[in-house]
């Protein structure tokens, strides 16, 4: 893709010594991609990551639900940044979309309405006795794996290249709403062509794809999701996506939010189950990752490790595609080699019409 | 001793400007920073509302100011009360300077979101003119367009790229545009996408009307804000008829951006000289709306044409004898 | 599978999958019918739309842009009172045009 207007928004991006916050949702939807993060930064980047146990969710959701009030969320984030205080860093980092939105609005608010920043330091002094430094450097953790592709790439084992025909896998990349919509400058490469996963992509040999609805949101949008009523709506925008995408017949899905990781794959099982509709090759659906997962895969973990057998849509044909050894025996067994259980059979892995009987299988 | 008067730019308003000094018996000194006089005119194939070849209007006035003196690839940083200052660092003398140093178009890559040097067949109304002039408009692989959009007020009335004024001249551009290519192509598709049409000027409304019932083109009230390539390399644009209040979405083979007119990159700098005032749009103050169009707060600058505000060229052209005008009164009582 | 919730279809009137022969074969009969402005003098002054939801304006866009779902029968609730026809700015036979909808879409 032409897209040259990229550059012209470079944010800074701390170079190490990360203090790290974790997202609400991603340990249950994508549990290995988080640890991924942790284990990529510090074993193969080599750089200083910390995280407690201390820190709490940044209340978004209830944010965005309109169930927690402003300023309950600013003395929340307060506490965030007051733990990284304490623990002497200054650059602070968030796994999740939401949080790396909420977390820059914050700031900005208090930027903007000094008056907001002195109340929440007093409601937070008053609740908790803590002070805080406002952090020196604020990223999401796509930005600094995106900082670090270069010295991932030099030490990439299996590069995005489709090993049957040599050719670069073709990826679509998926920005959360919130990592740039609100505050483009805060985005690598801004809001309408963000470069954050596009630069992995193209520094791990892969070809990123670009499709007419590539800029559309996922459809999650927290209440929408999250009232039965209103699912229709929310999953009608995942399915315009993948409608678009079809015809490019991507090899995966890479995001970089929790929320569109698991609305692109769990969706497409909800749409096959729907209506019989799937979007990948040979009647499957198109794997969906997440970018420690796809940095996970390139550096050659084991796709197990990486939790992706907690995907809806199986990962198989790209780990064949990409010439990744996997043990399918070891699928449902956990790190302690005890088995998890297996999810039923689903016509979005099975290349096949659902039938009533499918789900007795 | 012969007065001096030095006009900052040769486009219509300052060629305006020498030819009816000129007639007043004043030799005046064009500085253009181009290399060749005519501005923007140069890159026009046709006038709105009567589709005058624009090189006739450019001739014309040519040579009416054929006596005058041209220097041409100088640019003039500064305005001062001995004269002007030049590139080569040389200052020029001038009893009277009259601006008109003209506009800028609007960049419409700062419109990200409509592609603009990202797709293939997204093109400015500027493109589309030096298409007309090559005689051959096409899509980039050659085909012909059966489908044209065109969308309104590209870098006009949107505070997201500091453009909050109306350019004015856009909106009969896109339509004497959309009627070209209607008119070369018979069989496609002309949509049209707009705000509000301003057709401000005598014979543009009928020149409208004639587009809508003659050229059957279409115009969609809505303003296009997305437009993607699909994998034929079409570009698929989203709108809304407002008129019907729901959101529209189609795919054309060339979308072209009407682009609008921001303030003449001079200005600014012009700016820092007693009397040169810039307005919150940033094109240059007069001195009053009504009846000192062409005057400063300066006694001895002038202004002329789109340095002020965006103007046809007919506008431009008027002023450039009204502040001749100026000029010479002003010369007399030195 | 039932999820208690239905895929919700798109509302962008879409101008790649709308049939527009009919719209096309409209205008070509009446190019003035492709004049109108927006003005809306047609729906404040019409005797049907005082007292139902019909939208003269809207109808006829929605023709234009090829979609005739129940156009037919939003043009029956039309009078034919000619009122709009007086207060057309741009001299729209808007009545030719209610009598032309109802011709060429009966089938919708």
């Amino acid at each position: 893709m032409k897209r040259n207007s990229w550059q012209e928004y470079q944010k800074e991006i701390a170079d190490d010594n990360y203090y790290y916050v974790r997202s609400c949702i991603r340990q249950n939807f994508f549990p290995g991609s988080e640890k991924a993060f942790l284990d990529i930064m510090r074993n193969d980047v080599g750089k200083n990551v910390i995280e407690e146990a201390t820190h709490t969710s940044c209340t978004g959701i209830g944010y965005h639900s309109d169930i927690v009030p402003m300023e309950t969320i600013m003395t929340v984030v307060a506490r965030q940044f007051a733990l990284m205080t304490e623990a002497g860093f200054e650059n602070f980092t968030s796994s999740c979309i939401t949080s790396f939105g909420i977390y820059t609005e914050m700031l900005e608010t208090w930027n903007e309405f000094p008056e907001t920043e002195e109340r929440t330091r007093e409601y937070l002094y008053k609740a908790t006795g803590r002070e805080f430094k406002k952090p020196k450097n604020l990223a999401h953790t796509s930005d600094v794996m995106f900082k670090h592709r270069e010295a991932i790439a030099a030490k990439m084992k299996k590069p995005l290249i489709n090993v049957f025909t040599g050719k670069p896998l073709r990826v679509v990349e998926h920005i959360g709403c919130h990592y740039a919509k609100l505050f483009p400058k805060k985005g690598v490469g801004g809001s309408e062509f963000p470069y954050v996963l596009a630069g992995m992509i193209e520094s791990w040999g892969g070809e990123v794809v670009d499709y007419p609805e590539r800029r559309h949101c996922c459809g999650f949008g927290f209440r929408n999701y999250i009232v039965q009523a209103n699912r229709g709506f929310s999953v009608a925008n995942s399915h315009k996506k993948l409608e678009s995408m079809k015809p490019y017949k991507p090899d995966f899905i890479v995001t970089n939010c929790p929320g569109c990781s698991m609305f692109l794959d769990k969706w497409q099982y909800t749409i096959a189950e729907m209506e019989g509709n799937t979007y990948g090759q040979d009647g499957r659906g198109i794997p969906v990752l997440t970018y420690e997962e796809m940095a996970g895969l390139v550096l050659g973990y084991d796709p197990w490790q990486l939790g992706m057998q907690m995907h809806q849509v199986d990962v198989e044909p790209l780990l064949d595609k990409m010439g990744v050894v996997y043990d399918p025996a070891a699928k449902y067994l956990g790190p302690n080699g005890k088995f998890i259980g297996n999810p039923e059979l689903a016509s979005v892995n099975l290349n096949c019409t659902p039938t009533p009987t499918m789900r007795t299988l | 001793m012969t007065k001096k008067v030095i006009i900052i730019g040769g486009g219509p308003a300052g060629m305006q400007t020498a030819a009816s000094l000129l007639e007043m018996g004043i030799k005046p000194t064009i500085i253009e920073k181009s290399d060749r006089i005519g501005g923007k005119l140069n890159d026009w194939h046709k006038l709105f509302p009567s589709f005058t070849p624009a090189h006739e209007v450019l001739e014309s006035l040519k040579q009416k100011m054929k006596e005058a003196r041209v220097i041409t690839g100088t640019t003039v940083e500064q305005i001062n009360n001995e004269g002007v200052s030049l590139n080569d660092g040389s200052i020029m003398e001038a009893d009277a300077v009259v601006v008109a140093s003209g506009f800028n178009l609007f960049r419409a890559e700062l419109k990200e979101e409509l592609g603009y040097t990202i797709y293939d067949n997204v093109y400015t109304t500027v493109d589309i003119e030096r298409m007309l002039n090559e005689g051959e408009v096409a899509m980039k692989d050659g085909r012909t367009p059966q489908r044209i959009a065109f969308l309104h007020c590209v870098g006009s009335r949107d505070e997201k790229v500091n453009q909050r004024h109306c350019s004015k001249v856009c909106c009969v551009t896109g339509v004497k545009q959309a009627m070209e290519l209607k008119g070369m192509f018979p069989q496609a598709e002309v949509y049209n996408f707009y705000m509000d049409i301003r057709m401000f000027g005598p014979g543009y409304e009928e020149m409208y009307r004639r587009a809508q019932e003659e050229f059957n083109i279409h115009f969609v009230r809505g303003r296009i804000s997305e437009a993607s390539e699909t994998i034929d390399r079409r570009v698929q644009i989203k709108a809304e008829d407002t008129l019907i209040g729901r959101p529209l979405k189609m795919t054309v083979d060339m979308l072209i951006l009407i682009v609008g007119m921001t303030p003449g990159e001079s200005n600014r700098e012009f700016s820092k000289t007693n009397g040169i005032e810039l307005q919150p749009s940033g094109f240059v103050a007069p001195a009053d709306n009504f009846t000192r169009n062409t005057c400063s707060n300066a006694k001895n600058i002038f202004y002329a044409g789109t340095v002020t505000a965006p103007k046809n060229i007919g506008e431009s052209i008027n002023e450039g004898a009204v502040a001749a005008q100026q000029v010479a009164k002003y010369l007399k009582g030195l | 599978m039932d999820f208690g919730f239905s895929i919700s279809r798109p509302r962008a009137i879409d101008l790649d999958k709308n049939d527009l022969s009919i719209s096309r074969n409209a205008l070509k009969k009446m190019p003035e019918f492709q004049a109108c402005i927006g003005c809306g003098g047609c729906t404040a002054t019409c005797t049907a739309g005082n007292l139902t939801q019909f939208n003269f304006r809207k109808v006829h866009t929605l023709v234009r842009r090829g979609d005739y779902q129940n156009a037919y029968d939003e043009m029956n609730k039309c009078m034919l009172c000619g009122k709009c026809r007086l207060v057309c700015p741009r001299g729209i036979n808007t009545r030719g045009v209610a009598m032309m909808i109802k011709r060429l879409l009966s089938e919708y």
